[in-house]
């Protein structure tokens, strides 16, 4: 049969290799921010809207004998002063391993800067004027505020009791009860949770080794300084509670509400605008439980917004303290490697037990090791909380990995390359028994490396060279969800949980869809982050969404294209094998070809209709082995140390993206140098520093992150792409990379020039002129 | 002293300022920054706040041609002056100069920050229509970006003075 809107001949441009995938088209976001018309969730101010201010704990660890609400509840515009009192018929927690930590302290304070009231004011003057005005007495405790002090015997304890995991299976591992049990245990210790690895014979191994070289390093408090702090709001309607926050996972911050107001998943709608940075720092829930109860009890809708030292005090990332212990054949072949990192964890759970996982995991590096004793503890201090962290648990892993080898070459008499060639694995290679194989080459990015390194090296004095490797088993927990809805006029909308943050994946999903479909990138639009209109995703963090959400974009274009077969073979008359693809349409027999619009309105038999396409990602087929793809990092530095005052200059900076496939390799290398920078910021400049009970420099102003002025002299990305991730094309996650192993480059490099090896992160000019002269850590001094 | 403590005194005052050009005449709060101003009372969400302590740059604008930080500089203080905000470089829905070249460069990630760059990029070229790369990164040390590495921005700024004077004028 013919009809008048099908064409006798295919009217599509000749399709061969990729027309959009792998280029280094333009953001589809940029043109909106650099106008200042795109929106963040601090933009969002529903009509009506109340504004919140958080009244702080000034305390590290005592109890709440009473707070004064009087004066505050007297000042013109202020609506509710909330306590954690007011939460009655509420579960009063949140938490996505274990739900430990109070919306507002309850009964007594952790840290200093803990919320423990909500002061709700028509505008924010009124708000704040409030906050000035309540009192909270408190009873002094006994405050533990480092990791020696809280693992001590018979330490004060953070919390009386253990908490019953979350029903999350894959956490399930990390908590002290199963969900069932409604008697809370006792807690005897500090130790939020202890994570083990082990195999060979380690003691066997030590024996037989030539050479056994241990290395004790600390990683810093850090705070990832994501430039729009935490912010939120939230109103309760008759279809229940909505929430648009800064939240990076807007799935896993909905279980954490429905928990607490004991509503049914889909009466909770949580969505996401875009991220004004993420880095890993706007994981999991942070401040939608404030908001939330805020409009819980006013009925209205409320907004919170912290400043930098609000957020600070929200959450930080963990401090770690690595010892690393390897033992080697004379030319430095490793036998055994023994190590035990605790991670300085603060007064809440939040992700700390997923962060010391993955630091135990990822601190041995991608390097053959037959005998392994790794062990980890995270441990809860009367401190700030700490979470997630770009690369989390790697950069505090690999640091001591990482330093521990290099420190080894120097005894083996090998250079840094050399030493890690010599047991670095091969593609397909298991580093965790029953893993999946490492899917990167490593040897050949490090001869990438090398290559770019060497060809600008001074022989000047007090230079030096250092390069890190690290691989990370993503922890990207395969489950992805996405929706593909083909229009009538051939355009198509694509809907995906995933979070665009600055990373880039909103223009990826275009780039995906436009390949996949073979439509114009302009006729697709994106829906993003929305648990109440679009469709699910488990997170975004451990850099999945290109692999992922690819995947699952991928496969609902796949569903929609099969979808609009069906219905062309009903238009045609014909079996659905006659039916054949075309970018943007499809061919039927006899020469006959029509657009996708063109199918869907003929088959509805009206100017109007849509094919929706679904696509899910599982722990089945190239999912099925975790992780889902390794992120390896390879980094290098050349630095220049001043002999007069310690200042480290940059000379080089070097980095390899193993990425499979560059979706867009101008954004791949974007993120890498960013990565890479906030790298160099933690190796140099970044650390947050308790002195009593209060973290003394809670700002951008002491809290010195990297200036532009800060830029390395030579900067060289590149990019490798092999084609050998489970994602589309081949692609695999990029984006912390280049982070995780920048501590050891750094603290290799300047113990190259200077001849003494550092034993703590940031390498600040007063830290290195001290190492230089042998002069003792001003930290260590009493 | 909290505001109910003084409300025997008026707690505002009338200003008239020009924003991106148009006059405006609006009653502000005494104790408003520019920053909520713009942000709250005109709808100008462009211009971000961070750091709030004048040294991370976001909220950077221009009253009178020069860059201040709107999130200390107070509202009423722009009474009979000129501001410029990231709102106003655009002309009729079309980028200018400096706007394409962060776009093109990607000389920007997550974005909190551009609005800020670009407004001190601007005061930049008009006062060094050819500036060294060095100048680029003086001029502009006082801006914070966590997500680009800053790389990118030094060469969009090059590129964007370059078409500049190319065309022969601003084009602002």
């Amino acid at each position: 049969m013919t009809d008048s809107k099908m064409k006798a001949h295919p009217v599509f441009p000749e399709h061969s290799g990729k027309s959009f995938a792998g280029k280094a088209v333009l953001r589809r976001d940029l043109k909106e921010k650099v106008t200042g018309a795109a929106v963040y969730t601090v933009d969002v101010v529903p009509p009506g809207c109340l504004h919140a201010v958080v009244v702080r704990s000034d305390r590290a660890h005592a109890r709440i004998i009473d707070v004064d609400r009087s004066e505050a509840l007297a000042v013109p515009g202020v609506v509710a002063v909330i306590t954690s009192d007011d939460l009655t018929g509420l579960f009063p927690r949140f938490g996505h391993i274990v739900p430990d930590h109070c919306i507002l302290a309850i009964d007594k304070v952790r840290y200093y800067g803990e919320p423990v009231v909500l002061v709700i004011g028509d505008d924010l003057y009124s708000a704040s004027d409030g906050a000035d005005l309540v009192r909270i007495e408190y009873d002094e405790l006994p405050a533990v505020m480092t990791i020696d002090e809280a693992l001590a015997p018979d330490a004060t304890l953070v919390h009386e009791e253990q908490y019953a995991s979350t029903g999350d299976e894959s956490f399930s591992a990390m908590a002290a009860a199963p969900d069932d049990s409604d008697t809370a245990l006792p807690a005897t210790d500090n130790i939020t949770h202890s994570h083990e690895l082990a195999w060979g014979d380690v003691q066997a191994a030590f024996a037989a080794s030539d050479v056994i070289v241990e290395t004790l390093i600390h990683f810093p408090m850090l705070y990832g300084y994501a430039m729009e702090p935490y912010n939120s709001v939230a109103h309760f309607t008759d279809d229940g509670l909505h929430v648009t926050s800064s939240a990076q996972h807007p799935y896993m911050v909905r279980t954490d509400l429905a928990r607490v107001f004991d509503l049914p998943l889909a009466k909770v709608r949580v969505d996401v605008p875009y991220l004004g940075g993420g880095y890993g720092t706007k994981s999991y829930t942070k401040l939608e439980p404030l908001a939330a109860i805020g409009a819980w009890i006013t009925k209205r809708p409320v907004k919170l917004v912290v400043d930098v030292e609000g957020a600070i005090y929200t959450t930080r990332a963990d401090a770690a303290q690595t010892r690393m212990r390897t033992g080697f054949t004379s030319d430095g072949v490793i036998l055994a490697r023994e190590y035990e990192v605790i991670l300085e964890s603060g007064a809440y759970a939040d992700n700390s037990p997923l962060v010391l996982a993955k630091a135990v995991n990822r601190a041995f590096g991608p390097y053959r090791v037959p005998n392994i004793a790794g062990r980890g503890k995270s441990v809860y201090t009367n401190t700030a909380p700490a979470s997630s962290y770009r690369g989390f648990g790697a950069p505090q892993g690999a640091l001591a990995g990482e330093l521990n080898l290099d420190q080894a070459a120097e005894q083996l008499g090998l250079d840094p390359y050399e030493l890690r060639r010599r047991n670095l694995v091969h593609p397909g290679e298991e580093i965790l028994p029953g893993k999946r194989g490492i899917d990167a080459d490593l040897h050949a990015d490090l001869g990438m490396l090398e290559e770019s390194l060497k060809r600008d090296a001074s022989d000047q004095p007090m230079h030096g060279i250092g390069v890190g490797l690290a691989a990370s088993d993503a922890g990207a927990f395969p489950v992805s969800t996405a929706i593909v809805r083909i229009q009538t006029d051939g355009s198509a909308v694509v809907m995906s949980g995933a979070t665009e943050m600055g990373q880039g994946s909103k223009s990826v999903l275009v780039q995906l869809v436009a390949e996949e479909l073979g439509i114009p990138m302009e006729v697709v639009q994106v829906v993003q982050s929305d648990t109440g209109a679009g469709s699910y995703e488990r997170t975004t963090g451990a850099s999945r969404t290109t692999t992922l959400v690819g995947l699952a974009v991928q496969r609902a274009c796949g569903d929609a294209r099969r979808k609009i077969a069906e219905m062309a073979s009903e238009i045609f008359e014909c079996t659905p094998d006659l039916i054949d693809h075309l970018p943007g349409g499809i061919s039927g027999p006899d020469g006959l070809s029509a657009t996708f619009g063109e199918v869907i309105q003929r088959w509805f038999g009206a100017e109007a209709g849509e094919v929706t396409g679904v696509g899910t990602v599982r722990r089945e087929g190239v999912t099925q082995k975790m992780p889902p793809f390794w992120e390896v990092g390879v980094v290098g530095v050349e630095v220049a140390v001043d002999p007069e005052t310690g200042f480290v200059t940059v000379e080089q900076l070097v980095t390899v993206a193993d990425v499979g496939f560059a979706m867009n390799p101008k954004a791949v290398e974007g993120q890498d140098l960013g990565a890479a920078t906030q790298g160099l910021g933690y190796s140099l400049y970044e650390e947050l520093v308790y002195d009593g009970p209060q973290i003394v420099n809670p700002n951008v102003v002491e809290y010195r992150v990297p200036r532009m002025g800060d830029l390395p002299k030579k900067i060289d990305t590149m990019i490798a792409q092999r084609g050998d991730g489970v994602g589309p094309y081949g692609a695999k996650g990029a984006g912390e990379g280049a982070l995780n192993p920048m501590g050891p480059a750094v603290a290799s490099a300047i113990a190259r020039a200077t001849g003494k090896w550092p034993d703590r992160l940031p390498l600040t000019p007063e830290r290195v002129w001290r190492l230089m002269n042998g002069l003792p850590e001003a930290d260590d001094l009493g | 002293m909290s505001e109910h403590e003084l409300s025997e005194q008026p707690l505002d005052t009338e200003i008239q300022t020009h924003i991106n050009g148009r006059p405006i005449a609006r009653r502000v709060r005494n104790r408003a920054t520019l920053a909520q101003f713009l942000r709250d009372d005109l709808g100008l969400t462009g211009t971000k706040l961070s750091c709030e302590l004048q040294v991370c740059g976001v909220c950077s604008v221009l009253v009178d041609d020069r860059p201040v930080s709107a999130c200390t500089y107070l509202a009423v203080d722009v009474d009979g002056r000129q501001v410029r905000t990231v709102e106003g470089l655009a002309c009729n829905g079309k980028l200018n100069a400096l706007q394409s070249a962060f776009v093109e460069n990607f000389a920007l990630q997550c974005g909190f920050c551009t609005a800020g760059f670009l407004m001190m990029s601007t005061s930049l070229l008009e006062r060094n229509p050819d500036p060294s790369e060095h100048e680029v990164v003086e001029y502009l040390d006082g801006n914070i970006c966590r997500c680009t590495g800053y790389e990118p921005i030094v060469q969009a700024v090059l590129d964007a003075a370059g078409r500049i004077r190319a065309a022969g004028t601003s084009d602002d």
